[in-house]
């Protein structure tokens, strides 16, 4: 059974569930993950077959759970471990930011750090406060870390697997409000290396590059605007930390044109990482400058107003069609 | 198992029947510590905690702790000389560190702070490699897992966590090594100190808390971060607590070896606080002489762990002249060889900050790197 129908959700679950039976280092770690199965039921089942003491229900403390595992990833162990929501990252962040991500170069190499910090985000499912929010550029920001974050099935399958086998720690993004969408998932065929950007959807006239959520969007808008005679390529960027330079510049100088998509504020985001680089490497290839859609520069708002907060299709191809119009 | 567990003490009368005194009272009164040696060098015996160590033996702990202090005097002097950009001296704490060093197996593992050079010292780190940090040519300069000594850790309380996860580890392994988290007072306030007790509660993991309290975190009393003694926050967590002389070599050995022992036989984490004094400045960049008394200092010079185990090797005729002489030489020694290997340490090459950042690569690192390589190479093409 090659290839099959699935959830993200389903598929992030088949993948910890083959990690957990392949290595008897990986361990998943975090609040509720074990008899709930996490409160999006990523690790369903998984205590049950593996156990109390390879999925760990912790006490509901955030920094503990990062630090403790980052003690036991040095004791040879690899942990995956849950945080509830994006929001809720922010008491452990100093343990990402100031221990996991640094002690591999104060070793001078002596320590690898194997950890896997999965982080459901963004918004979209109507959630109360500190539960739609995309942080992934103040971790991209920190050297050290690796970020990234699946669109699909089965990138989510894999990625997972590739995440889980890298010793370096990976931040892992999981788009909540795609964790229902349905793909196939093909476990066998060798996948893409894990920072390497994928075009989605070919196209001539405008790039549009986007990663995790904003993908379905984007490829929602490619679509509608082909309607209206324009071919649009879409990359899904996988990887927030590192990015694939390369995949952008070489679809950037075949189009001209490149809007970056993402939920996040606009502001210090990484659509500006983006555009700068490009801009550098393509100055003379550009028939538009790089535009960005994005988030504002305002907390998230209450759910009521998150469909005017979140970019949309008509925000992509507005902004599509002032590239064009340059 | 203890007197001085909070599990098995009554609460003292003092602290709840005086009201007026109810922030003052627990700050100014100092609980039963456990002692086995008296600053005046007299053995005393403790009905919980006892030691029977040889002549040779008490030589050795005396050795460690004369020769960490001139290591650490000629770290502070070559702070002082520009060698160092800073040091964080251990003056005061030689014997809270070498007995509860020189309790540990060689299985056992170590999360220090960044003040833990007679810790290191027992564990066989090179102590010319706790320089490369403080002079700024490394973050580190040790491999941990040789000598099962972690790298300091700057932030505070940070490795607690780190200690816990680990001793998880070691207890999932099936071993029977123990792990000890070094802190100090100041740490003890922040919240992973506490998230690390509590991890290590319900766990039951093999660490032992070792907190060096020396009364100040840089210019704050220990009565800005608590309002019961230290021990006693272990109560709360559900696991032992137990105030030790932190000048008394002997005593934070003993204490700390049965604190070990409880953690290999399963009874999970301890909290040893060792009550002592940084006769120095929290770092060369500070001036206590700006927050606390001289008073203060002499009085617990009185108390100073290396006079004390002196006087009472001279007394008991276990050390002789020519022991204290050759020691006296030995200590020239150090100091002079680390004088020395600090001076000849070379600056890192510049590319090695572009090493070691990732195990698998990034190619943004790549790229950066190659950039600064083309960069340097314009000042070279330049020059010829």
């Amino acid at each position: 059974m090659a290839a099959e129908k699935m959830s993200i959700a389903k598929a992030l679950n088949e993948s910890l569930r083959h990690a957990l039976d392949t290595d008897p280092k990986v361990l998943i770690m975090g609040e509720d993950v074990g008899k709930l199965g996490g409160v999006f039921r990523i690790t369903d089942g998984l205590q049950k077959d593996f156990g109390e003491g390879r999925v760990i229900d912790t006490p509901l403390a955030e920094s503990g759970i990062v630090g403790t595992a980052i003690g036991l990833a040095l004791r040879g162990y690899r942990p995956v471990v849950e945080i509830q929501f994006d929001g809720f990252v922010f008491p452990a962040y100093d343990q990402i930011v100031t221990q996991l991500a640094k002690m591999r170069a104060r070793s001078l190499g002596k320590i690898k750090l194997p950890v896997v910090v999965r982080i459901p985000y963004g918004g979209g499912i109507g959630a109360v406060e500190h539960h739609s929010e995309s942080p992934e550029s103040l971790f991209a920001h920190v050297s050290g870390l690796k970020v990234v974050s699946p669109s699909n099935a089965h990138d989510a399958y894999w990625m997972m697997q590739q995440a889980l086998q890298s010793d370096d720690p990976v931040i892992f993004f999981e788009p909540k409000r795609r964790y229902w969408d349905k793909g196939e998932v093909d476990t066998e065929t060798i996948p893409v290396p894990l920072h390497r950007a994928v075009t989605v959807r070919e196209g001539s006239d405008l790039t549009l590059v986007a990663y995790g959520p904003m993908v379905k969007v984007c490829l929602e808008a490619a679509a509608a605007a082909e309607e209206e005679g324009r071919s649009v390529e879409v990359l899904d960027l996988r990887s927030m930390s590192p990015i694939d330079f390369d995949a952008i510049q070489a679809s950037v100088e075949k189009t001209g044109r490149l809007v970056v998509v993402h939920e996040a504020p606009v502001f210090y985001g990484s659509g500006a990482e983006i555009a700068a680089r490009i801009t550098e490497r393509s100055f003379y290839h550009l028939e538009a400058p790089v535009l960005r859609v994005g988030g504002y520069h305002v907390p998230y708002p209450p759910a009521r107003l998150e469909d005017e907060y979140l970019p949309g299709l008509d925000r992509v191809l507005d902004a599509v069609d002032r590239s064009l119009a340059y | 198992m203890t007197v001085e567990s909070t599990a098995a003490r009554k609460p003292r009368r003092s602290s709840s029947s005086r009201r007026t005194s109810a922030a003052k009272a627990p700050q100014s009164s100092e609980p039963q510590l456990v002692q086995l040696l008296t600053p005046e060098g007299e053995r005393v015996e403790h009905p919980d905690y006892s030691i029977d160590l040889s002549p040779e033996e008490l030589r050795g702990l005396y050795r460690d702790m004369v020769l960490t202090r001139r290591f650490d005097s000629e770290a502070t002097a070559l702070q002082r000389q520009g060698e160092l950009g800073l040091w964080a001296s251990l003056l005061g704490q030689e014997a809270a560190q070498i007995g509860s060093g020189r309790a540990l197996r060689d299985d056992d593992y170590v999360f220090p702070t960044y003040r833990e050079h007679g810790v290191a010292w027992c564990r066989g780190v090179d102590p010319t490699n706790l320089l490369g940090l403080f002079r700024g040519v490394n973050h580190g300069g040790w491999d941990p897992a040789s000598n099962n000594f972690h790298l300091y850790t700057l932030v505070i309380g940070s490795q607690t966590l780190h200690a816990t996860g680990y001793a998880m580890g070691v207890a999932k392994d099936g071993g029977d090594s123990a792990v000890v988290a070094y802190f100090g007072d100041g740490a003890t306030s922040q919240g992973d100190v506490g998230e690390a007790f509590t991890f290590a509660a319900v766990y039951n993991a093999p660490v032992v808390f070792f907190c060096q309290n020396n009364q100040w975190a840089i210019s704050e009393p220990t009565a800005r971060q608590t309002r019961v003694p230290l021990y006693q926050r272990a109560q709360g967590y559900g696991f032992p607590g137990v105030r030790v002389d932190g000048n008394d070599v002997l005593a934070c050995l003993a204490v700390t070896k049965a604190s070990l022992e409880r953690a290999r036989s399963g009874e999970g984490p301890t909290l040893v606080e060792a009550f002592t004094y940084r006769m120095g400045a929290h770092t060369t960049s500070d001036d206590p002489t700006k927050y606390r008394a001289d008073e203060e200092r002499a009085a617990w010079e009185a108390r100073d762990p290396i006079l004390r185990l002196r006087t009472y090797l001279e007394k008991q005729k276990f050390a002789d002249e020519a022991f204290f002489t050759a020691l006296e030489a030995e200590s020239e020694a150090l100091g002079k060889g680390v004088r020395e290997a600090v001076r000849a340490m070379p600056d890192p090459e510049p590319m090695a900050m572009f090493d070691h950042v990732y195990a698998d690569g990034s190619s943004l690192v790549d790229e950066e790197r190659a950039e600064f390589i083309a960069y340097q190479a314009s000042f070279v093409e330049e020059g010829n």
